[in-house]
């Protein structure tokens, strides 16, 4: 190939090598598109893999990790995945809206088994790609169908990617107040008073439990009024829940908000996904829910649903499907998966509790507390851009520029080095 | 109506379920109509005659009517097994064994193209998938024109993936419904009509729904046309093996597009070629002008795919990489592909001569001339309705039927059905 000279690269202009290789009058149809920028989250984990200290740390990841800082595939998976090959079944196309057994046993899971919605079946769930699938239908379905606004308000701050999913379905994003930098805990005043002003029939996006990325979650009575705002101000609410039993172990518990919402009579949309409590990451599993009506209403909207989704991608991935619903439906593996997700939530939150634990010892005299009160798999530290760069510099501890670490990177053999070092930066 | 009931329905039990002000966000919403092949399989499986046949399925299915999976499949599975392997994320991008060996397969290990690597391929969702995230992308990028020019007539799903994406449909003359066979000098005329730097679809093999495809003069001929017209051509590939069970063959015609320089978009599926159906594997491909191009093609393929699903799954991507690069699985895999293409075409030669043994005096050359898993039989809506009614024969109204549904043990009561309908 003919090395190209800069000032030759102009779509209107005539290479000699295009002329060589191909006759049009122009040289190329993407001679336009610019490099995008890279990932911030996947540009911390290339420099992490190229530093040689082998102090390292990579609290970049949004995976979790055992103590010994490998992945970690469940017992209960590894089970459903033999059942499935001994069964040895076939690879026939699901049905558009997904395998059956998940999706119900995924509404179950999020609405409970007692709840007056899912008993009376007006609800409709459909298999997604993980989460961000899930959200994205969820996007696309409000974009053609939720007539009364286009704006999409989302916590400050909220998961990169909620942004570029509402954009590209063709919605507006808005924000409420919702984390407080000065306490690193909720600014629950701010997002009363925000969400009070947000006008009405709008939608809004809360986070269910373990809040990606700062682990501020709203205390129960807090919800209670969060309930209570968006019921007054009518607002369509969207429930992205990708941590359901990770977030404290119990998935009852990291539920409460989204089945009270639903109690209250606000008729949900919600995604959820099994990449983290099931460890299912790449085989993408989740779901997307609407609340509805009756059951009636769920046959329409289901209809809808899978008018969308064909020509998104026709029909989902069988292989998470199947494991989870496995899972979810085998008395045995789910008793074994709740004891599983139970241990990677502890394993987390001991790692939040020694994290504080060695601060002390280490002599710092700032208040760490939110590092406990947060909850889920990240921790918005409160360090600031400079000190994350000594980190990353100085004792090659990764994270993103926010100050968000990973604890599911955090192990029993390095939570004291993690604390030497930002000790070290913040003294 | 109804939502005055509702309403009494709410105020009457407001004590037991709160009311929203009004009933509901999504009353408006309506049924929208029953997928067209779907209503064929729910019909032919309330049908409770032992001699009734689904042609309307698009999987392969063996000499007993039943799914396939590969054994080149089944042991890519089992050594996955065996590794233990973690369920981590993919990069956006996918698995990028898979994405190369897609690549090299599509476009041949000889290619300058793919030496010189001046391409990105992406995973995708299976055909659909990869299909979409080339219409988003074109939607996004590809400033000249918002048409996509489809063969007439194209897969159903092909409109939906380009109008949900952003684009505008048009079509081509392709099907000749006299001859059941090419209309190649109306399709010459469309595309020469194509205003320039337009989108056009082509199928590069076993076209879907009619099984027609192009000679490769005929592709040299079209080639030269959209090349005059300076149109940007897309092609979907997603029977590369099936169609006449040689996999360089069916790749002739994307591999001369751009050997005559047409940098072409294109989309692979695994579905039909390794049976992986419901694992979603599959890759889209752009074409660049060097490698420094398609670096910042796919920058911005991932910026697209990002907020779609954030990264592909990982088993179907996994299984298809193992077979294409491991020697042993690959030879095998090439010999289970030209099995299930010679079964089909079997199956098509079998029709022709029992219609013949049945007494028919009508020329069904088209059968065996057509190639892949469909075939357009020319049969007419009210024959395709008796078939259904009288033996209990389902297909797509259009007169389609899915050869792979066809078995040794029932190819003669269906030219027998045939026969009686046509007659």
């Amino acid at each position: 190939m003919i090395q190209k000279p800069e000032s030759c690269r102009a779509q209107h202009h005539l290479h000699f090598s295009s002329l060589i290789l191909n006759f049009f009058p122009f040289s190329s149809w993407w001679s336009h598109v610019e490099m995008g920028p890279p990932d911030p989250i996947l540009g911390v984990t290339e420099a992490f893999k190229r530093d040689t200290n082998s102090k390292k740390m990579n609290l970049g990841v949004g995976a979790y990790r055992d103590d010994n800082g490998k992945p970690y595939v469940l017992n209960c998976v590894r089970k459903a995945e033999a059942m499935i090959a001994s069964k040895k079944m076939d690879k026939e196309y699901l049905p558009i809206a997904g395998l059956a057994d998940f999706t119900r046993a995924s509404a179950e899971l999020a609405l409970g088994e007692n709840s007056e919605a899912f008993k009376s079946g007006r609800y409709v769930t459909v298999q997604g790609i993980s989460g961000t699938g899930s959200l994205r239908i969820g996007a696309n379905f409000l974009q053609r169908f939720f007539k009364f606004s286009r704006d999409v308000y989302l916590p400050k701050p909220s998961w990169g990617n909620h942004t570029p999913i509402f954009r590209d379905a063709g919605l507006q994003l808005q924000a409420y107040r919702y984390y407080d930098p000065k306490t690193c805990s909720l600014d629950f005043t701010g997002a009363m008073e925000d969400i009070s002003k947000i006008p009405e029939k709008s939608i809004i996006l809360l986070h269910a439990c373990a809040h990606n990325p700062t682990g501020v979650d709203p205390r129960q009575e807090q919800w209670k009024e969060l309930a209570s705002v968006v019921k007054k101000r009518n607002l369509l609410v969207y429930f992205d829940m990708a941590y359901q039993g990770f977030a404290s172990g119990d998935i009852n518990r990291d539920a409460w908000a989204v089945r009270h919402f639903i109690e209250q009579g606000i008729d949900v949309v919600l995604s959820q996904s099994y990449a983290k409590n099931m460890g299912l990451y790449g085989e993408r599993a989740g779901a997307f829910t609407v609340i509805c009506r009756d059951a009636e209403e769920a046959k329409r909207v289901e209809s809808q649903l899978k008018i969308l989704i064909r020509p998104m991608y026709s029909n989902p991935p069988i292989n998470g499907a199947r494991i989870a619903s496995l899972i979810l439906n085998t008395p045995d593996l789910r008793k074994e998966w709740l004891v599983e997700v139970k241990s990677m939530a502890d394993r987390i939150i001991s790692m939040r509790t020694q994290l504080v634990s060695n601060l002390k010892k280490e002599g710092s005299s700032h208040n760490w507390q939110h590092i406990t009160d947060q909850i889920g798999m990240f921790c918005f530290t409160g360090l600031k851009p400079e000190q994350v760069e000594r980190l990353t510099k100085e004792f090659s501890i990764y994270m993103t520029k926010d100050g968000r670490i990973s604890v599911a990177g955090v192990a029993s053999s390095n939570v004291g080095y993690l604390a030497h070092a930002i000790h070290q930066v913040t003294k």
